[in-house]
């Protein structure tokens, strides 16, 4: 889960793009849906999440849980716009601690 | 003036008679009205409107959310999900596209982006990810509530004294009846035993449900007469119409009067049977009205309230505070405390719902408990300490179903004593044990229940739902709902006299045993103890007083060879009439008689006229 980290000059539309590996065992589900919608909503970027072909709105809760994502779903999310970098790297992290959960 | 007035007939499920002004509140249904806007300023005040609406759900999810209890914030997630919902493209940005291009209004364009959340949550296959459009439903109604202007607390625009008519109340709703300014209530939907009528009783307020078209026959302010005992609604009552019924209305008062102040004496036959006459109550409050109408008990507590009227679940020294001072405020008169008995949808708030075909036979009462069992564990022990100083507790199983059943339950019962026997916390090591007997195949081996515990609580309502396979409240087979069904009155017996055979004492505690016209059949079935709505103590105990037990046996064994219920009823009506005429001069006997089938097709016909809609389904919602 390498994330480019460099500091970006804060008026630039950034492009980038991470896969993801759904970590914990109930896969995302409303709590952990939640977690990431009010999470990424925190930055200034357009967010999109895909996986088997279907690109979904990262901050739509619905569009999130419609997507279907149990563990051990690869995902894919592209983030654009100012503070993609930083929803990135928030995102990574939140994966990470696999939401809290085991 | 000098037309004639209407009159329709409801059931009586709450007796007294209310002659005063309506107070007519319509809202069980969100009709979404169906029209266009046009032009850039109504479109733009429409989604204004629409704006104005999420904004004030926003803020009311933000203040329950603020109201919940602090250690349950875990919970509150599902509140940040409703938020989310709220402003999520698919509803919110849906809608706002909805009413810019296509000119719809806010209503119709929300309900037009549901039915499309639907279609997309429906196609999908993980079923818990389905089940989620709940959620969004949930929160489509409050939407829709807003932009109706229908404020949740309707009942709160009331100021003065009134009748109030309605099609459905919510327990909600019922819950936030202003007392001191009510008359009267009369309900379209609904039958003796569903909430607002049980509410209605043990307020003491006249009260009939069934009423069909109430809603729409009454006009807002105009005069109406009820009689919630005989379930006859007048609508714009002629003169002499509303002498009589003040006439009527003093004479029974009279009547309730003199046997009121004779109800703190025990309850004792003619011919010397002792019964204990006891109470059901669900809040604190309560107890005046136990004390007050001569209560020898509490039969039953039901212990519910405390789990659902709030967002979050409460911990073990709420419940154990409001259980002490139960206890405290009836010593040294026993207090029968019944765990947590509800439906699974009721938990939903704090756990994801479940969805059950049939949660009549699903995951409720004592098998959710045994579900959730840290939760059950957690009930018991407030119960368990709340016995430790009185020593007047009494505990019982709902919905057993057999003994395998009952022994789990007694299982966690007794993990309960030994946490608190470690955290070194009193409590009544000799509290007496019962279970609840309300399931059919509870009555088939009732003796061997009979060996494990001290008393049996025969729950009717339930009793008879399942045994006769009918779903009380659902209104095509309600009057298929008969206490008086000889099958009814045979499991009642079986389980009374395995019950006795054991030597244990055997109450009733359903609806059933408050109704005065029965009192002669539960004598003669041997109970020992009835259990009821404090408000219906009077009257019981005023029958149970001129009654002779030797007549009820031999009544009872004349009525166990009839065949239907109709001729039990029949013969039990005429017996009244003759036996008990003081009383059944006021209380029209065949009042309880269970109405046949025609009235029921028409109802459904108007409901469905109702929901027309120009884009076919989805027009209304029931809430």
């Amino acid at each position: 889960m390498e994330c480019e980290r460099e500091a970006f000059p804060s008026d630039r539309m950034v492009n980038l793009e991470q896969d993801f590996v759904v970590p914990n065992r109930l896969g995302i589900h409303a709590r952990v849906a939640a977690q990431i919608v009010k999470l990424v909503n925190q930055f200034d970027c357009e967010l999109w999440i895909v996986k088997d072909g279907n690109k979904v709105n990262g901050k739509s809760i619905l569009d999130l849980l419609s997507l279907m994502c149990p563990q051990g779903s690869r995902i894919k999310v592209m983030a654009s716009g100012r503070d993609a970098a930083g929803a990135l790297s928030a995102l990574a992290g939140l994966f990470q601690s696999k939401f809290g959960e085991s | 003036m000098g037309q004639s007035s209407i009159k329709i007939q409801g059931i009586g499920v709450s007796p007294g008679i209310a002659i005063g002004k309506t107070y007519v509140v319509e809202r069980g249904q969100i009709l979404i009205p169906y029209y266009k806007v046009s032009g850039d300023g109504p479109v733009e005040e429409e989604c204004a409107r629409f704006e104005r609406a999420v904004v004030k759900a926003e803020n009311d999810l933000e203040s329950i959310k603020q109201r919940m209890y602090p250690e349950l914030k875990d919970h509150s997630y599902i509140l940040d999900v409703h938020q989310m919902i709220l402003r999520d493209h698919l509803v919110y940005d849906e809608v706002l596209r909805l009413i810019r291009q296509e000119n719809l209004n806010a209503q119709w364009a929300l309900n037009k982006a549901l039915v499309n959340a639907h279609e997309l949550f429906d196609a999908l296959e993980d079923e818990y990810i389905r089940s989620r459009i709940a959620d969004v439903d949930a929160v489509g109604e409050r939407l829709l509530r807003n932009l109706a202007g229908q404020e949740i607390d309707a009942l709160n625009g009331i100021r003065e004294r009134v009748i109030v008519v309605a099609d459905d109340l919510s327990p909600a709703d019922a819950a936030q009846l202003q007392v001191e300014r009510l008359l009267g209530l009369v309900v379209e939907m609904g039958g003796r035993t569903s909430h607002t009528s049980i509410i209605a009783r043990s307020l003491n307020i006249p009260c009939v449900v069934g009423a069909e078209q109430a809603t729409k026959l009454s006009r807002m302010g105009e005069v109406m007469i009820i009689d919630g005992a005989s379930g006859l609604v007048i609508f714009n009552p002629t003169e002499e119409e509303i002498s009589d019924y003040y006439e009527r209305q003093e004479a029974l008062e009279a009547y309730l009067k003199e046997i009121t102040r004779k109800s703190h004496l025990e309850a004792c036959t003619r011919d010397g049977f002792r019964v204990s006459v006891e109470a059901n109550i669900e809040l604190l409050e309560e107890v005046v009205a136990v004390k007050d109408n001569g209560a020898e008990a509490i039969g039953l507590y039901r212990t519910e309230f405390y789990f659902m009227n709030r967002t979050e679940i409460p911990d073990e020294e709420t419940l154990y505070n409001h259980y002490r001072e139960l206890a405290e405020l009836m010593a040294p008169q026993w207090v029968t405390m019944r765990t947590l008995d509800v439906g699974a949808d009721k938990l939903s708030a704090w756990h994801p719902s479940v969805k059950e075909a049939n949660p009549a036979l699903g995951l409720r009462s004592v098998r959710l408990c045994l579900h959730f069992r840290d939760l059950f564990r957690m009930q018991l022990r407030a119960i368990l300490r709340a016995s430790a100083a009185t020593r007047n507790v009494r505990l019982m199983f709902p919905l057993i179903s057999g003994v395998g059943e009952f022994l789990e339950a007694r299982k966690v019962l007794e993990e309960a004593r030994e946490e608190l026997q470690r955290r070194r916390e009193p409590f009544d090591e000799k509290m007496p044990l019962g279970v609840m007997i309300e399931v059919p195949s509870a009555v088939a081996v009732a003796d061997m229940l009979a060996k494990e515990v001290e008393f049996f609580s025969i729950g009717t309502n339930d009793l008879i739902q399942y045994s006769l396979a009918i779903d009380r409240v659902n209104e095509h087979v309600a009057y298929l709902y008969e206490p008086l069904h000889p099958g009814v009155l045979r499991l009642i017996k079986m389980a009374v006299d395995a019950g006795h055979k054991a030597g244990i004492k055997v109450c009733i505690c359903g609806e059933m045993a408050g109704e005065p016209l029965y009192v002669p059949i539960l004598l003669g079935l041997n109970l020992d103890s009835f259990s009821m709505n404090p408000q219906a103590i009077p009257r019981v105990k005023n029958l149970i007083s001129r009654a002779r037990v030797k007549d009820c046996r031999s009544f009872v064994k004349k009525v166990l060879g009839l065949g239907t219920a109709r001729e039990v009823n029949e013969l039990l009506q005429e017996m009244a009439l003759k036996r008990f005429p003081e009383e059944f001069k006021f209380f029209d006997p065949s009042a309880l008689t269970p109405r046949g089938v025609d009235h029921v097709g028409k109802k459904a016909m108007l409901k469905s006229e109702g929901c027309a809609s120009p884009e076919g389904d989805g027009a209304c919602i029931r809430v």
